[in-house]
């Protein structure tokens, strides 16, 4: 796992600061494609009433999900530390198996692609896979 | 053997029907040289891959993009025998070419991005699911003869 080179931050900070006001928009719509591209992620939410593409479920979870994302830009100099709390709630209470992290950011990078075609540079695109690897890192930490 | 349903069907026929190879394969091959660097190892004869900028205006790169797109014309054309279609390709890849195999998944999402990147909204969650199917049986087959 390789660690952020001062680019990759600069890149992801200028990036993620064009999602700032869409974080429900972005977030419904990757937590949507992750359902139905990967059905075996709806086995988290039997909770929920309704989990179709833009539910009310859903929507409200894109927009928890995304808000988090962007938050960990604040916290990019030290993920591990910032994300603490929310690897002990994924680890002890939501126990997501945390290969699905990977399955999550891949429908974010497909939604990014899809609503900024020309930010989303293949420069933009490494960059940004290796944030979110890192967070999906950060997140696993207090696993085992 | 993998069932398709008529639906599926005419999702990855449009797609493809309205595709510009030309455009996405050079962008899919590009995007996974990038992205995942380590790729390049299979390109050593292509020249300049030093950074982004020489690897998006390297010819080879471009011409070798629409070579692999037009590889999954052979899916397209047998979509109830994928397996079989592939299975001379997937020789290739693995006695002459030497790729090892999880390679073909890290162009399949490159793909899927770009193909995202140009549809837009058009691009739904169902038809993200249907295409990342097809591409998926795409890459089993070719790693099918290896051993």
């Amino acid at each position: 796992m390789t660690s952020l080179s001062a680019k990759d931050k600069d890149t992801v900070k200028a990036f993620c600061a064009k999602v700032a006001g869409k974080e429900e928009q972005i977030g419904c719509d990757a937590v949507s494609r992750m359902l139905t591209v990967y059905p075996q992620t709806k086995t988290y939410f039997s909770h929920w009433k309704d989990l179709r593409p833009g539910s009310a479920p859903v929507k409200k979870h894109g927009a928890t999900v995304m808000t988090a994302v962007t938050d960990a830009v604040s916290k990019i100099d030290d993920l591990t530390g910032g994300l603490l709390s929310l690897s002990e709630l994924h680890a002890f209470t939501l126990r997501v198996d945390p290969a699905n992290f990977k399955v999550l950011a891949h429908n974010l990078l497909v939604v990014l692609a899809t609503v900024f075609p020309n930010d989303f540079t293949p420069e933009v695109h490494v960059a940004m896979d290796k944030f979110l690897a890192a967070v999906a890192h950060a997140l696993s930490e207090k696993y085992r | 053997m993998v069932e398709w349903s008529e639906n599926e069907r005419s999702i990855i026929s449009n797609i493809f029907s309205n595709l510009d190879y030309n455009d996405i394969g050079p962008k899919a091959l590009v995007r996974c040289l990038i992205v995942y660097p380590w790729t390049q190892r299979y390109f050593t004869s292509f020249g300049n891959l030093y950074n982004a900028e020489a690897i998006s205006t390297n010819p080879k790169v471009a011409a070798h993009g629409i070579k692999v797109l037009h590889g999954l014309d052979r899916a397209l054309k047998n979509m109830d025998n994928i397996k079989a279609t592939y299975a001379e390709l997937s020789v290739l890849h693995s006695e002459k070419l030497h790729v090892d195999p999880d390679n073909f998944k890290l162009l399949s999402d490159c793909l899927t991005i770009v193909v995202a990147g140009k549809l837009g909204s058009a691009f739904t969650p169902e038809i993200q699911a249907t295409f990342q199917k097809f591409l998926a049986v795409v890459v089993s087959a070719l790693g099918k003869q290896y051993h």
